[in-house]
């Protein structure tokens, strides 16, 4: 069980954490940036996958399904944009 | 020690979160470098993809059926979907997807709600309001989203505004906020259904008088609210992965959103709270006319000029123009000109949007200078071609206050001696505006899809002096 104090540490630390990688990033890759991080918050699938396999009730299984989906679409979706722009950057680098 | 399977597999599940949580953080801070961000993006995929095959370890096989229909009925058609789709959508592509994830995480305070409801379970206060807290934000995030996503995609005209809208969203995300700290008092269904309701409702609301170049600000700050919210979900499931990769976006999505608002020179609230675009001059306010050009006329205003700038906007992006754009700046210096492309910092729908589009058309890297740079260098500029780009170079900017894109920082495009607007229609830009640059004495317009327009150029610079160069 991670509880108050302990919970605030992580989230504080994580936050720094985020603000730190990315404090001296050059222009031309802030869209990638922004995909790629969108593609990192995917991971609430694993969230939503817990959700639904504690969910007993017709409703709980409709909202994890739901869950589950969107979360996926969330992860799948966000690397195939993002490696898709990145592989830009190597071919240019070819010529 | 007993190393049955009932312990042995929650702390093999923990030990790969931890591993997919590093390799979130190293991918993300590779993602940072052009030299190394295709290795980092890999990397988050490898940790994506360990933390869910983890989590089936440790979901013992319940609604295995519904989670594997679930996950394949998310990854197929996004997928093929984000495979297929062309490079210019990529913004509300980007989008569409971090609504997804904000939808997630509410879905997922939702479920956890309405179990406490059915189990009588009574979870902490801390717990409640980080459930509920967190369904705020993603929901927001989610509903805001797919309206950013169907503007930028075209499917919504530009903005929607009403006299006190702004008193009008504060009450009700007020009453929203209310319903939220009564679940946190006492959860009851209705209320949790409102909740909800009201939550998809101001994120709609806070979206959509909101237009133009401020888009892009917007998706990032979504981008940030669906990590804080999956981070906040994460503790309620008591998941350290979420908490941390979600925290990481959250706080990154927040630094990242600040540079592009302190770019475009509007603080966050500016661009959230000002109703931005629409309004401002009209065409009759504007002195002179637009003059249009015929391709020979341009091309030869190209052949006499020493140093051409190239200012490329969306509408490059939509007539995918990049290529036969670069081969036109190719034939211009073998005539031995100088050339250049300045890059407003968000130019396009995104910022990086256009060096992405230059790169994969092979432009060296060290003839895109960014707008700091290459404003002075308009003064000495004899032909400035402006291709898709409307707003970022609009001197209305500089001049009219009552604007509503006044105090953008712009391409001084105007001082160039000459300037070629390479553009479809006499229509505004994508914020609504009318461009006083348009209607300037040195300005010509040549009316034309861009890729045309570009190919036209070449072979009239050919027809010139027979191709060769000198």
């Amino acid at each position: 069980m991670i509880d108050g104090f302990l919970a605030l540490y992580i989230f504080l630390l994580a936050a720094f954490t985020g603000h730190e990688i990315i404090s001296r990033v050059p222009v031309i890759l802030h869209t990638p940036l922004m995909s790629g991080s969108n593609f990192v918050h995917g991971i609430v699938l694993v969230g939503a996958m817990v959700a639904l396999a504690h969910a007993d009730t017709p409703i709980g299984k409709v909202i994890g399904f739901i869950g589950v989906a969107l979360g996926a679409g969330n992860a799948a979706g966000g690397y195939v944009v993002t490696e898709r722009m990145l592989d830009m950057f190597k071919s240019s680098k070819g010529k | 020690m007993n190393l049955d399977m009932a312990t042995l597999l929650p702390n093999i599940a923990k030990a790969s979160y931890l591993i997919a949580a590093v390799l979130f953080i190293l991918g993300i801070k590779r993602m940072a470098s052009p030299v190394t961000a295709r290795k980092g993006i890999v990397q988050a995929g490898i940790g994506m993809v360990l933390a869910t095959l983890a989590t089936f370890a440790i979901t013992g096989g319940h609604n295995l059926g519904l989670i594997v229909g679930a996950i394949a009925l998310g990854v197929i058609p996004t997928w093929l979907w984000g495979k297929k789709v062309a490079m210019t959508d990529m913004p509300q592509m980007v989008a569409l997807f971090n609504g997804m994830g904000g939808g997630s995480a509410a879905a997922i305070g939702a479920g956890e709600m309405i179990k406490f409801v059915h189990t009588g379970a009574v979870p902490s206060k801390t717990t409640l309001v980080l459930a509920v807290v967190g369904a705020l934000i993603g929901a927001i995030s989610m509903s805001g989203s797919v309206i950013a996503w169907a503007k930028l995609d075209g499917r919504m005209d530009k903005r929607f505004t009403f006299p006190g809208q702004q008193y009008f969203n504060l009450l009700v995300f007020i009453v929203t906020v209310g319903l939220g700290a009564m679940l946190v008092m006492k959860l009851e269904v209705p209320v949790i259904v409102a909740f909800f309701a009201l939550a998809l409702l101001v994120g709609v609301l806070m979206t959509l008088p909101i237009g133009g170049a401020d888009m892009p600000v917007v998706i990032s700050l979504y981008n940030a609210f669906t990590g804080l919210a999956v981070a906040f979900e994460g503790y309620v499931m008591q998941i350290e992965a979420l908490i941390i990769a979600g925290m990481v976006v959250g706080a990154a999505g927040m630094l990242l959103t600040q540079l592009m608002a302190k770019a475009m020179n509007r603080p966050i609230s500016g661009v959230l709270f000002s109703n931005f675009g629409g309004g401002g001059q009209s065409a009759a306010d504007i002195k002179g006319s637009m003059k249009p050009i015929e391709p020979s006329d341009a091309a030869s205003l190209l052949y006499m000029a020493d140093k051409v700038v190239i200012v490329p906007g969306y509408g490059m992006a939509v007539a995918q123009a990049q290529h036969k754009i670069w081969e036109l700046c190719k034939q211009l210096r073998e005539r031995g000109k100088e050339i250049k492309f300045a890059i407003h910092p968000v130019a396009g729908r995104m910022p990086g949007h256009m060096n992405v589009l230059l790169a994969e058309a092979g432009v060296p890297y060290d003839l895109i200078v960014d707008m700091d740079e290459i404003n002075p260098e308009f003064a000495t500029t004899d032909v400035a071609i402006v291709i898709g780009a409307n707003d970022v170079v609009n001197p209305v900017a500089k001049t009219d206050k009552s604007s509503p894109i006044y105090g953008m920082p712009i391409l001084d495009v105007a001082n160039a001696r000459q300037v070629i607007v390479i553009k479809r229609g006499k229509g505004a830009g994508f914020a609504g505006i009318e461009n006083a640059l348009f209607y300037q004495d040195n300005c010509k317009m040549l009316y034309a899809d861009g890729q045309a327009a570009a190919a036209s150029l070449s072979t009239e610079l050919k027809a010139i002096d027979g191709g060769g160069g000198h």
